[in-house]
């Protein structure tokens, strides 16, 4: 066994990454400063819905400290583009998505409280702050739009837009599906909401913008999950410039769960701004900015029915959904409820019929984009909610209805009656072993056992499929989408055989350095010392499409397996002209180059020396260096899934919701460290509790956001929680080298309808159907006390 | 201005600051200091966790003239040179940071923890914790961790 293996393919090896943050050296954008720097602060819309009437400017321009002042108009001005949608979906009548202009900063009306209306430059983050209290804006205030269910009939929010809808979209079949109905022995109807969320990556976005006028080029530093998209955008359709004059650096990222996934208004104008001013431009937003201007997440309405044949099989589903988008389209927006949202309706189940319309409405709030699971949550949380909401109606267990509609193992790979073909799965395995971790068999006792402590107590469960490692190109762009999704990678090695990786995905908490270095350490057979991984700066990788989507070792780690292995196939060529063999002959194995049937070999060293001391190379075959690059556009999502299970205790006095135990089984695939993935599955869990019982993105009728700190908007916090316990199956994905599948975002995907599941099935005997997101006390408690009146009369 | 002094990291340190300017903001901005994090603004985050004379405290809570003469530790000042502080030590072993932002926050808020209380129960923890916000890690192994480098500290 070579040295290093120890540390290679399915080793919980500790992180390579860790001890930077650990001693306080991580280097996020807001710790870098620049010699000379100024600081943008933005003034932002108070109101919801506006014309602007006037944009005062000479105070706070006039202010000692203050550099400039810039509004919507300076913008137009200069011809600056704005904010693009990446992703578009043709019309149920065959007409295109409403893509309203979005502005960097808005010049005739304001759509959202946090809209950005004008940028103030100081020589400190107080003066600039303090000069824009002295901005004044006059206002002619329209009226708000906050309702979702009603915004079809609101006031008009972008002009010409009819119904204040984005889009109205449609996939599957739907004559099929009302045959289905018409055929169903049972149909079971609900309306199911999935409330609103912000992401609060616990560091807030920045950005520092650079402007090199002899060179007429720029750095700018931002904290983004997605450099070179961020790139492309900013240069082709915002500023104009180049792509070779730009250069982003995304250093250490804490956190992003989708929201850093965009380019932002503030950027884009402090990048601008660089230019004019030709100074250094700082921004970090601080938390309430964050909450007001960060893309949110989920928010949608839907009216679902299922139709059951006489066996309580499912044979047809129908979804209408309203998804709340905001006030302007954000890049993806369109894609997470529709594409990431309609595909996924099928879950784990065999439905041969299913159709699904989405509407995508814009609302005076905060434009709302992927957020950890995208779309996949929301589909995820209306299926298994309605699995336990049917399963009650017929009076079966939950887990054995579940069992009976599983797509059984032996059929795949499975087309799925809304567009995805799943190649491989076996949902049965994780369902029976989470069941058996917190032993389902023995609930009623621990019911029955709290009853007496005047507790009741709930067991919820839910049966989860994602589509991840995203995505097919080719599907991609059939579907709408204005980018290709492969991942690009090189691999380095130097003289001395050490290995530098230069990847497109981006770790901003994945754990990359560590979890890549594995499984070229593996590959190589060399120590996981010697491999270093590079990632999130455009100037060192020739292109990447980022982290998000559960994407980056399905797609980004494929792409440097399919690197290595082409360094592993010219390191043949060099040792079989060293070993005067035939190439064809040469063998890798446990890092040595081998004559196949011989003991003439070569070091993995000695061949990485050789490639850059290459003396006798015979150069019209032959070139010196070892350096490959890969381009991997994957041929499938991947469908991981698995079943997690909640156990609840409420407190009838409080209505309090207590968790008290957590099972889950995923099947993620092969894992190359399992340690980072239950990391992962651990995060993706608390996350998905946070939106059960928890949080809530909460807009009054006025369109303010009342909800904008952590005073208001309940963050999980460490006792929410009991130990998770966390397990796995495996089968491996058939269609990358590495047969993994992703592990991101399954825990936020399975978890809220199983938190929910529970919490009804707690209540229960008190003749409880239903608890809308999050179940906090207060509802919880009302729910108990209006069963109870009921009861009583 | 006036002059603040204090002793950081067991570095004597003597600046001209502003009276409105933050104790985080002094160790950022003055000292460059950038372990110690800012995300939020209302002091709920735990970001900025640091100990004032040996007493966990949220540096955005407290202006630096309020810490004029008081002995300050950040995360930076923990470890003994390159041998790492078993609270440190312990996050590492157990996976207990993802992004990491968190994490000096969290490291110096278990330390107070395990320092000023014998025995921590596992709830004890979780409850103690509850200052510090974590978006990545479900904090069940930030929990792992603080109970690892509890037995190491003679917790």
């Amino acid at each position: 066994m070579p040295e290093g293996i120890a540390e290679g393919i399915g080793a919980s090896v500790r992180r390579k990454e860790d001890r930077k943050f650990i001693t306080g050296r991580g280097r996020y954008t807001d710790d870098i400063n620049r010699a000379g720097q100024l600081h943008a602060f933005f003034v932002r819309s108070d109101v919801a819905h506006a014309k602007i009437k006037s944009v005062d400017i000479k105070k706070a321009a006039a202010m000692d400290g203050v550099a400039a002042v810039y509004t919507g108009q300076d913008i137009a001005d200069d011809g600056v583009g704005g904010l693009i949608c990446g992703w578009v979906v043709p019309n149920r009548d065959g007409s295109a998505t409403h893509e309203p202009p979005h502005p960097i900063l808005a010049k005739d009306k304001v759509r959202y409280v946090g809209d950005h209306v004008a940028m103030v430059v100081a020589d400190s983050l107080a003066t600039a702050q303090a000069a824009a209290e002295l901005v004044n804006v006059t206002y002619e205030t329209l009226p708000a739009v906050v309702d979702l269910a009603s915004a079809a009939t609101a006031a008009e929010i972008h002009d010409g837009m009819a119904n204040n809808t984005y889009f109205d979209w449609e996939l599957g079949d739907e004559a099929a599906t009302a045959d289905a109905f018409s055929k169903a022995k049972h149909v079971v109807s609900a309306t199911l909401r999935n409330n609103r969320l912000i992401p609060n990556a616990v560091e807030p976005r920045a950005a520092v913008a650079e402007y090199d006028h002899i060179a007429d080029s720029y750095v700018l530093h931002s904290t983004t999950q997605n450099p070179h998209l961020l790139r492309l955008v900013i240069c082709a359709f915002v500023l104009n410039i180049p792509e070779s004059k730009m250069q982003i650096v995304a250093p250490d990222v804490g956190g992003g769960f989708g929201s850093k996934i965009y380019l932002y208004a503030e950027e884009a104008c402090c990048t601008w701004a660089a230019k004019k001013l030709r100074r250094p431009i700082k921004w970090t937003a601080d938390r309430t900015q964050a909450f007001l201007s960060d893309a949110h997440g989920r928010d949608h309405i839907n009216k679902v029915q299922m139709a059951l044949d006489d066996n309580n099989k499912i044979i047809g589903l129908r979804v209408d959904t309203l998804a709340n988008l905001g006030g302007y389209l954000s890049a993806f927006a369109v894609v997470t409820p529709t594409y990431l949202h309609g595909t996924l309706l099928s879950g784990c189940y065999a439905i041969p019929a299913i159709y699904t319309n989405v509407k995508g409405m814009a609302t005076t709030t905060a434009p709302v984009d992927a957020y950890r699971g995208a779309g996949r949550p929301e589909a995820t949380f209306l299926l298994e909610r309605m699995m336990n909401i049917a399963a009650a109606e017929i009076g079966m267990d939950p887990a054995e209805f579940r069992r009976i509609n599983f797509i059984p193992k032996d059929a795949f790979p499975y087309q799925t009656a809304v567009a995805l073909q799943y190649d491989i799965g076996d949902y049965e395995a994780p369902l029976d072993r989470a069941l058996e971790m917190i032993d389902y068999k023995g609930f009623e006792s621990r019911r029955a056992e709290a009853a007496k402590r005047g507790k009741y107590r709930g067991i919820g469960l839910s049966s989860y499929i994602e589509a991840c490692g995203i995505a097919p190109s080719a599907v991609v762009g059939a579907l709408g989408g204005r980018v290709g999704l492969y991942e690009s990678a090189v691999v380095r090695v130097d003289p001395t055989g050490t290995v530098s990786v230069f990847t497109g995905a981006h770790s901003h908490g994945q754990g990359h350095d560590t979890t890549f270095a594995q499984i070229v350490a593996d590959k190589l057979g060399i120590p996981l010392a010697n491999v270093e991984i590079v990632h999130g700066d455009t100037n060192r990788i020739p292109f990447g499409m980022g982290t998000y989507g559960s994407r980056s070792l399905a797609v980004g780690g494929t792409a440097i397996s399919k690197a290595v292995d082409k360094v592993i196939e010219k390191g043949k060529i060099i040792a079989a002209h060293m070993l005067e063999a035939a190439d064809s002959d040469m063998e890798f194995k446990d890092g040595k180059f081998a004559v196949a049937g011989t003991d003439k070999e070569k070091s993995f060293g000695e061949i990485a020396l050789s490639a850059y001391v290459p003396h006798n190379f015979p150069h019209d075959r032959l070139e010196p260096g070892l350096e490959e690059t890969a381009f991997y556009d994957p041929l499938n999502f991947t469908y991981p899934s698995g079943t997690h299970i909640a156990e609840v205790e409420i407190d009838p006095a409080t209505g309090v919701v207590t968790l008290v135990d957590w099972a889950c089984c995923d099947d993620f695939g092969n894992l190359i460290n399992p340690m980072i993935v239950e990391g992962q599955v651990h995060g993706g869990i608390a996350q998905g509790v946070g939106q059960a019982l928890l949080e809530n993105a909460h807009y009054d009728e006025n369109g303010q956001l009342l909800t904008a700190s952590y005073m208001d908007y309940c963050m999980p916090r460490a006792d929410n929680f009991p130990s998770l316990q966390v397990d796995y199956t495996v089968t491996a994905c058939t269609h990358n080298d590495l047969g993994v599948k992703g592990c991101g975002e399954a825990g936020a995907i399975a978890s809220p309808p199983a938190l929910i599941n529970a919490v009804v099935d707690a209540l229960s005997p008190l003749g409880v159907t239903d608890m809308t997101m999050p179940a906090s006390p207060e509802k919880v408690w009302r729910a108990i006390q209006n069963a109870q009146t009921k009861a009583a009369e | 201005m006036p002059t603040v002094s204090m002793k950081v990291n067991g570095q004597s340190v003597s600046h001209d600051v502003a009276d409105n300017t933050l104790l985080v903001t002094f160790l950022r901005e003055t000292l460059g200091l950038t372990g110690t994090h800012i995300g939020c603004d209302t002091s709920q985050c735990g970001a900025c966790v640091i100990h004032v004379n040996g007493a966990s405290v949220k540096s955005c809570t407290m202006l630096a003239a309020q810490a004029n003469g008081a002995d300050v530790t950040t995360i930076e000042g923990i470890a003994n040179g390159d041998e790492l502080h078993p609270m440190q030590q312990a996050f590492h072993e157990n996976h207990g940071l993802q992004c990491g932002f968190c994490t000096p926050g969290m490291i110096m808020s278990a330390i107070e923890l395990v320092e000023t209380n014998k025995n921590l129960s596992e709830q004890d923890i979780r409850e103690g914790l509850e200052g510090n916000i974590c978006r990545c890690t479900g904090y069940h192994n930030i929990v792992k961790s603080v109970q690892d480098a509890a037995q190491k500290m003679g917790g």
